[in-house]
């Protein structure tokens, strides 16, 4: 099971979209699971074949448990946790023990579920309670797993009540988890990441904060100019430059781009955007647009499209639920004027724009009216300093007088 | 569109809007939005959301819609009266 974001600790597997003997390759969507941000499909990072399924649709399990076995090609065919897959910084982040307290309820969330009945094969593997006839033939009529049922009988023996109890329990639980997949994700258990990934940025890292005044007004000239040219679905809105300056601006400040795992830097070698978005049930998440330093602004614009519209509807790949190298925080469009972002853990940057406004602003002893946005930078301390994210943030500006260049 | 009475272009349209919104905000009831208002402030839809909406409507109803137009989009009013306008000339 990979940890999908900085804070995930179960994940529920919710099909299978390989069998034992398919031969899979990197970058194969292999199994869709459920976290409490939603259901993602997650991708294999080696080629092979796969031997087994180890665990059953419907199986909550905890980060770093063996999902399946993958044999490799030919000679080496050995046990392969798909944990793998994820790149190590997240994954070190992931399963760091210290446990925020905000996690607690999702614990015992998981020692209620444990008794449901899951795998029919495991029955034989355990100690046979002592239970009566009657009461077993009631278990099996109610599909009740024997070994889930806690017997209020003489010594323990299971009693019809109790088998009765334990299936209308388990039919609960069945009932709480469908209308939770209809929802797509549980707003309260969303609320609980969020919650614990910001509580550790804040308790361990020491950001600081910049500002500065970016006059958009060439940028959004050559958009409107461009955009006349296009059809609606070529569309491009100015978000896509932000997000193409950031990924440029930060080749010459590498140490805004990267991962803080124990006190260490690991600067990343791609530049993988975050972009958080907001959720129409509540919450946010924050999904990578790959490579960005490497794409045109069209690809940029294409890829923030369907990942919006993916993240709303809850259909977003591993990759790019894990892979943000730096993120940025566009909250200008509910009108404020800056953002200071709160740095998602284990990156060390995050880049905030607030909204568009025109100002008086004055240029060669001129007063002139100048659509202006602010940017903003919340940096982790351990790794840079002011000097080097003012930098950074002017290049930001800098890049955005010259959006054709973008 | 000759001999179509604007009744059922009217009802084909409002339901190209229901859907191209439903594609963006699956949660609206398009008949709890202020149709005099502004769309994206009732649906708290943002620009991706709106662009979204837009690409819906040109899709549903086979029509280019230039960048300068989008404005007009903002509220429903404006949405049925621009695409009824330009179903008409077509």
């Amino acid at each position: 099971m990979p940890a999908l974001g900085a804070d995930m600790q179960f994940g529920t597997v919710v099909s299978w979209r390989v069998k034992p003997g398919d031969v899979v390759k990197r970058g194969d969507v292999v199994v869709l699971v459920e976290t409490e941000k939603g259901v993602v499909e997650v991708e294999i990072f080696e080629n092979g074949v796969i031997e087994s399924l180890v665990i059953t649709p419907g199986q909550k399990v905890p980060v770093g448990a063996t999902l399946a076995i993958l044999g490799g090609d030919g000679a080496q065919s050995a046990a392969t946790d798909t944990a793998r897959v994820v790149s190590t910084p997240v994954k070190a982040a992931a399963i760091e023990p210290s446990r925020p307290t905000a996690t607690t309820p999702m614990m015992e969330e998981e020692a209620v579920k444990r008794p449901v009945p899951q795998a029919p094969q495991m029955l034989e593997a355990t100690a046979r309670p002592r239970i009566s006839p009657f009461a077993r033939k009631r278990a099996a009529e109610l599909g009740v797993e024997l070994s889930a049922i806690a017997g209020t009988g003489e010594g323990g023996a299971v009693q019809v009540s109790d088998v009765e109890r334990a299936a209308a329990t388990a039919t609960k639980i069945t009932a709480e988890t469908t209308s939770r997949k209809e929802k797509g994700l549980d707003p309260a258990a969303m609320r609980r990441v969020i919650a614990a990934a910001m509580a550790r940025s804040k308790r361990e890292i020491p950001h600081y904060y910049l500002a500065t005044m970016i006059d958009m007004h060439r940028a959004l000239d050559w958009l409107a100019a461009e955009n006349a040219k296009r059809s609606v679905t070529q569309r491009i809105l100015y978000s896509a430059l932000l997000i193409r300056a950031v990924a440029l601006a930060v080749r010459s400040t590498p140490e805004l781009n990267g991962f803080c795992v124990d006190g260490a830097f690991q600067p990343a070698e791609a530049i993988h955007v975050g972009v958080a978005i907001s959720l129409r049930q509540g919450g946010l998440i924050n999904p990578a647009i790959h490579d960005v330093d490497k794409k045109s602004v069209d690809e940029v614009m294409a890829s923030m499209l369907d990942l919006v519209n993916r993240a709303r509807t809850g259909h977003l790949r591993s990759s790019e639920l894990s892979d943000g190298t730096i993120t940025v925080t566009n909250l200008g469009e509910q009108g404020v004027e800056s953002v200071y972002g709160v740095i998602y853990p284990p990156q060390v940057a995050i880049v905030g724009f607030g909204t568009i406004i025109e100002r008086p602003v004055a240029r060669d002893g001129l007063l002139g009216a100048r659509r202006i946005i602010e940017a903003t930078l919340a940096a982790d301390h351990r790794v840079s300093d002011g000097h080097r994210g003012g930098r950074f943030l002017c290049e930001v500006g800098r890049l955005l007088q010259e959006p054709e260049k973008l | 569109m000759a001999g179509m009475s604007s009744e059922i272009l009217d009802a084909q349209v409002r339901e190209i809007i229901r859907r191209a919104l439903s594609d963006v905000a699956p949660e609206i009831d398009l008949d709890t939005i202020d149709p005099a208002k502004d769309l994206r402030e009732q649906a708290d839809v943002d620009s991706v959301g709106f662009l979204t909406f837009v690409i819906g409507l040109h899709r549903g109803l086979n029509i280019e819609i230039p960048d300068a137009d989008a404005p007009k989009l903002i509220t429903l009013n404006g949405c049925a009266e621009y695409l009824m306008d330009r179903l008409n000339r077509r």
